[in-house]
């Protein structure tokens, strides 16, 4: 993948003309083209827009497992309920960092904000793709059919409405790129409000993936179903969208070595083990809430049954481990400790979403939902897009690195990016 | 004569203000009335306003003519004429009712399937376009130009009543309606007035379960004292009667009695609460925090 790439970014000419020819070069790719992770990744995609051919022509059926017991398979279970709760990143950053002011979090706010809009972005393509007649997925937005009693109708309008806020939040970097100063300035007034206002609508928005399930009483395994469902995926997904955001910076700090600013650079670990803190004390609380819901249903009998031998894998092997992990790395100063930890962490939380929609979903179906190759490609290629997205947007706007508190830099933007990759 | 007179005038004035203009899709005041029980609210409309179906499979003969009558009524292919009654038929996307035989404590019993046209409807409360309603007549009705096809009615429903048509490119939500159209004429559903065992009976909601008690008292030994529907899911349109507990012949028992659209209720009443508590709360805390930097940087030049 790139690293390093100095751009040959022209200097900026004057009004909408010189931004478009600034746009035209900046479309163009910055790097090596034919790499394997191109190729594969390309492949993938390509591969996924002939499946999603047939999907339109023929029906939801003629590529998926789905059926009259399970309607929702690995793109809503997988792409959209897991995705989300990676997204949490974002909202727990903004609060930590424009809420409760700890800078030591600020250089990574910009691309935990930008990981978070694009995660919305294709989970919102991953939605389509599933809907069955998406010509009418306009009907809750706009018209006289708000279901207002529908959790759905809130999930859909919180995801819209944040949508919306992350991209307020994110638009200033977009405006330094461009070389928008005025601009930017107007929009940076504009973050701290959309930033309480999505927290808000976040926290509505992951409770509100669990609150989906809480008609599905008498479908979910009662080691998964409880009327407490939208809490615990709420405080789940601290720690997990926490998790995402030390591993997508590991990843990007190999990937994308030559945008790092300095602050990154030299605060990577510290901020590592502050998130690692964090995580581990939303894994407690998470845990308490389990034991609590678990004993409020009378479950523990159930722990001796298969289905509670994988509750207790996914509960101690995949979240209580992690914490551990967790802890014991900031104590002894052991990064690696610390990012096996959130690998491990992701794990469980992806296996937690998918056992609540997928895996102890009808779990007492005497045939169950296993998802086609065709839908597993259709699922990876969403991610690969984003992954295309978000390398395009890190080698060219001032994500990795950038001035905070928006100090002299304004003016800098559009500049050749050699000075800032060295 | 006087009583289906009476069934008649109740479906036209109850069917016709909801039912009929509804399925002709015009955009239209009067729905809130309707779609008033499809909000969240733990007292189902009050008894007699809608209409419902008395089972009494004790009297079933497993004839499978309601399938065929359903089958015409609907527009759907024919039932096929042999059935394997080992199984266990659904009702599907091109079929909206099944009988099933179900060996007994007291012999063969024959059970027909169908959506269970809740008064609270799961489907409807968690449709997020509408697109699902219950009718002031009690059928719960899907609207084509409404529905944009997400399937969490398939989620929500406990009876498992609504089918998708997977194999289509413009695919629609497929179940019973309960023939809201002939309701809206004033006449039963289309299985109903097929029935030759006398197994169904069509009338308000009340006087169908006057009617079952009344069956149940009159022979207490024939019946089991339960009047499936009564109170499941918070009541439902269809009811059953039966001489062996409901688990023999394939009814779920696990259903419960709250009215579905209940256990979303806290989690919908928390979104006012967080959108307002919770902003001025941050804006809050975060002139708190530039409180704290002032001080710590006052600190530090001393």
């Amino acid at each position: 993948m790139e690293r390093a790439i100095s751009a040959a970014t022209p200097p900026a000419g004057t009004g909408i003309r010189g931004f478009l020819r600034f746009l035209r070069a900046e479309l163009r790719p910055k790097g090596p083209i034919w790499t394997p992770f191109n190729v594969i990744t390309g492949g993938i995609m390509l591969l996924a827009a002939g499946i999603l051919v047939v999907r339109f022509a023929f029906g939801l059926g003629s590529v998926t497992n789905l059926s009259q017991d399970f309607p929702w398979g690995i793109w809503k279970g997988f792409n959209v309920i897991t995705g989300v709760a990676f997204a949490g990143g974002a909202y727990v950053l903004c609060f930590m960092v424009y809420i409760m002011k700890l800078e030591k979090y600020h250089p990574i706010v910009r691309v935990t904000v930008l990981n978070g809009f694009l995660s919305y972005t294709f989970y919102a393509i991953a939605l389509v793709l599933e809907l069955g007649r998406p010509w009418n997925i306009l009907n809750p937005i706009i018209g006289n059919s708000f279901g207002v009693s529908s959790v759905l109708f809130l999930v859909a309008w919180h995801f819209l409405l944040y949508i919306t806020a992350q991209f307020v939040e994110f638009s200033p970097t977009i405006a330094e790129w461009a070389g928008w100063p005025r601009l930017r300035r107007i929009l940076g007034a504009m973050t701290l409000g959309a930033v309480v206002f999505g927290i808000c609508l976040s926290m509505l928005h992951q409770s509100g993936l669990g609150a989906l399930y809480l008609m599905a009483k008498t479908k979910v395994h009662p080691l998964w179903w409880n009327e407490f469902i939208p809490i615990l995926f709420l405080v789940s997904s601290v720690f997990a969208g926490l998790s995402m955001v030390m591993i997508e910076g590991s990843l990007s700090r190999r990937v994308f070595r030559g945008r790092l600013g300095r602050p990154l650079r030299e605060g990577h670990e510290e901020i590592l083990y502050g998130l690692a803190r964090i995580s581990a004390g939303a894994i407690l609380v998470y845990l308490v809430l389990q034991v609590v819901v678990q004993t409020h249903q009378h479950n523990w009998g159930l722990l001796a049954t298969g289905w509670g031998a994988w509750y207790l894998l996914e509960i101690l092997g995949l979240t209580l481990v992690p914490a551990l992990l967790f802890l014991g790395g900031v104590r002894r100063r052991r990064i690696s400790w610390v990012r096996a930890g959130a690998v491990v962490g992701l794990v469980g939380v992806v296996l937690n979403r998918m056992n609540v929609s997928i895996i102890a979903y009808r779990w007492d179906a005497p045939v169950h939902y296993v998802p086609t190759w065709m839908e597993v490609v259709v699922a990876v290629a969403v991610i690969c897009a984003q992954i295309w997205v978000f390398r395009w947007v890190i080698n060219r706007m001032p994500v990795l690195d950038f001035a905070m508190h928006g100090e002299q830099r304004e003016t800098t933007s559009r500049r050749p990016r050699a000075a800032a990759a060295a | 004569m006087k009583r289906r007179d009476v069934v008649r005038t109740l479906a036209v004035l109850g069917g016709s203000a909801a039912v009929g203009r509804d399925l002709r899709g015009r955009p239209r005041r009067a729905m809130a009335a309707g779609t008033a029980t499809a909000g969240v609210t733990d007292t189902p409309l009050p008894d007699g306003e809608s209409m419902a179906v008395l089972v009494d499979t004790t009297k079933c003969v497993g004839c499978r003519m309601c399938e065929y009558a359903c089958a015409e009524a609907n527009g759907l292919e024919k039932p096929e004429a042999k059935v394997d009654f080992s199984l266990r038929r659904e009702p599907s996307e091109s079929q909206f009712t099944v009988v099933n035989r179900f060996e007994t404590s007291a012999g063969t019993v024959s059970v027909k399937k169908q959506c269970m046209h809740c008064l609270t409807p799961a489907c409807a409360s968690a449709c997020l376009t509408k697109a699902l309603v219950r009718s002031d007549a009690g059928a719960v009705v899907w609207r084509e130009s409404k529905c944009m096809g997400c399937r969490y009615c398939m989620i929500s429903c406990p009876f498992d009543a609504p089918k998708f048509e997977y194999d289509a490119a413009n695919p629609r939500i497929r179940k019973c309606q309960m023939c809201a159209a002939r309701l809206a004429e004033g006449e039963s559903p289309a299985c109903v007035a097929n029935c030759p065992a006398g197994a169904l009976s069509f009338g308000p909601r009340t006087e169908m379960i006057d009617e079952a008690n009344r069956r149940i008292y009159g022979e207490p030994d024939k019946y089991v004292h339960h009047i499936y529907g009564e109170h499941e899911a918070g009541g439902t349109g269809w009811l059953y009667l039966s001489a062996v507990p409901f688990s023999e012949i394939g009814f779920r028992s696990d259903i419960g009695t709250e009215a579905y659209p209940v256990f979303t209720k806290e989690f919908l009443y928390a979104v006012p609460f967080i959108l307002t508590v919770f902003p001025p709360l941050f804006l809050a805390l975060s002139e708190g925090s530039k409180a704290r930097e002032r001080w710590n940087r006052h600190a530090e030049e001393e």
